[in-house]
């Protein structure tokens, strides 16, 4: 999508969105002089820097993400709990595990997230990326049944995943 | 109101304390690397944020018409790198060859894991619960 | 009463320091003292947030967000040092 800007001097809205909104949150003001400091910066930088981008999978569905991103932040609140009782309880009835999930998503982007959603929440942090992108590695904190956690983050994270960069 | 106000505030100081303290235990107490990462990338990070939406509420809430988010960026800057930070240092626990408590189960995966191949056939072994020796 | 709970937080954190000054000294791998680390530069975070908070001022505020910065670019630095015993390639 970044490949080819569809605006000349615009090359890349959402990020230039994302810096104009960065700005304001750091002054932490809406002063009209820091609105047109903003604008310009949030203009000028990506027209520097746009020629640096890799081009990336577009989001499909912005409505869907905003929703992937609650249900995550809801998960990161419940199960961190778990884990605060896992910590603090007795520590021989933990059974950490090393798994290989494989993985359906393709594409940088995508596996990034998935990899970070799996380390922020609890139970789970992700080690490794197999070189040909099609496995990666988790190590759980604690672990049932092997095939019950692969297929949990499976139908949990990697699905709307895909539908998000609809791969 | 300001009694409510500062009630919230202590309610949510006390939850991002607690989970800070939480994720420290952790780091102090559980047996190996890999299980120690844990708690600190997750419960250090939630705490963290428990903290901030504090001192956002006090701080927007305090005077009247005074809007004070900026601590939503340091928020959002944890919870991105916080699980990047996590990653590469299992990367470097994993390339390392770091022991692992025996009770590990599918430790087969670590060499395949720190030369970034793909695991081989014995996968399906590990599938049946039966824990590995080291 | 937001005071004595602003006091009570921080004692809670500095003792989570403490126990990550342990393992920092006791720490049997790098792995493990680099870890101790990354979470020391956390706590630190919200010791400054307590005291904006405590202080009632709003200006600590830029410099927990360049500890936060400065934390991850020497994590990810020393684990690419761990990795490849270089930082630079």
């Amino acid at each position: 999508m970044l490949a080819k800007p569809r605006f000349r001097w615009l090359p890349m809205p959402y990020h230039s969105i994302l810096l104009f909104v960065t700005w304001l949150l750091l002054n932490n003001t809406v002063a009209p002089g820091h609105l047109v400091l903003g604008a310009f910066l949030a203009w000028g930088i990506p027209m520097l820097t746009s020629g640096l981008s890799h081009p990336q999978p577009a989001l499909h569905k912005p409505i869907k993400t905003l929703r992937y991103a609650l249900m995550v932040l809801g998960d990161i609140v419940t199960a961190n709990l778990e884990v605060a009782r896992q910590v603090l309880g007795p520590l021989d009835q933990l059974h950490p595990a090393l798994v290989a999930l494989p993985l359906d998503i393709e594409g940088d982007l995508p596996i990034t997230l998935l990899a970070s959603t799996v380390s922020l929440t609890p139970g789970t942090v992700s080690s490794e990326v197999s070189q040909c992108r099609k496995f990666l590695y988790i190590h759980a904190l604690t672990m049932k049944d092997e095939a019950e956690l692969i297929a949990t983050i499976k139908q949990r994270y990697e699905k709307p995943l895909m539908e998000i960069f609809s791969c | 109101m300001n009694f409510i106000l500062e009630l919230v505030v202590s309610i949510f100081l006390l939850i991002g304390g607690g989970f800070i303290l939480v994720g420290s235990i952790g780091l102090m107490r559980l047996p190996d690397f890999m299980m120690r990462l844990h708690a600190p990338t997750k419960a250090t990070t939630l705490g963290m944020g428990g903290l901030l939406i504090a001192s956002m509420i006090l701080f927007t809430l305090r005077e009247p018409g005074h809007i004070s988010v900026h601590e939503l960026l340091i928020t959002i800057f944890l919870f991105i790198t916080a699980p990047v930070s996590a990653h590469m240092m299992a990367k470097t626990a994993l390339h390392q060859k770091l022991k692992m408590i025996s009770r590990t189960r599918g430790q087969e995966l670590i060499d395949p894991a720190s030369q970034q191949l793909a695991p081989k056939q014995s996968l399906e072994q590990g599938n049946d619960g039966v824990s590995v020796k080291s | 009463m937001l005071s004595f709970t602003v006091i009570v937080v921080s004692i809670m954190v500095v003792v989570a320091l403490i126990l990550n000054l342990w393992r920092l000294f006791a720490g049997p791998d790098l792995a493990d003292r680099l870890l101790a680390l990354d979470t020391m530069y956390i706590n630190s975070i919200a010791l400054i947030i307590l005291l904006g908070i405590w202080l009632g001022s709003t200006l600590y505020f830029e410099a927990a967000l360049l500890i936060a910065m400065l934390g991850f670019v020497s994590t990810a630095a020393l684990c690419k040092y761990l990795l490849r015993g270089d930082i630079i390639e």
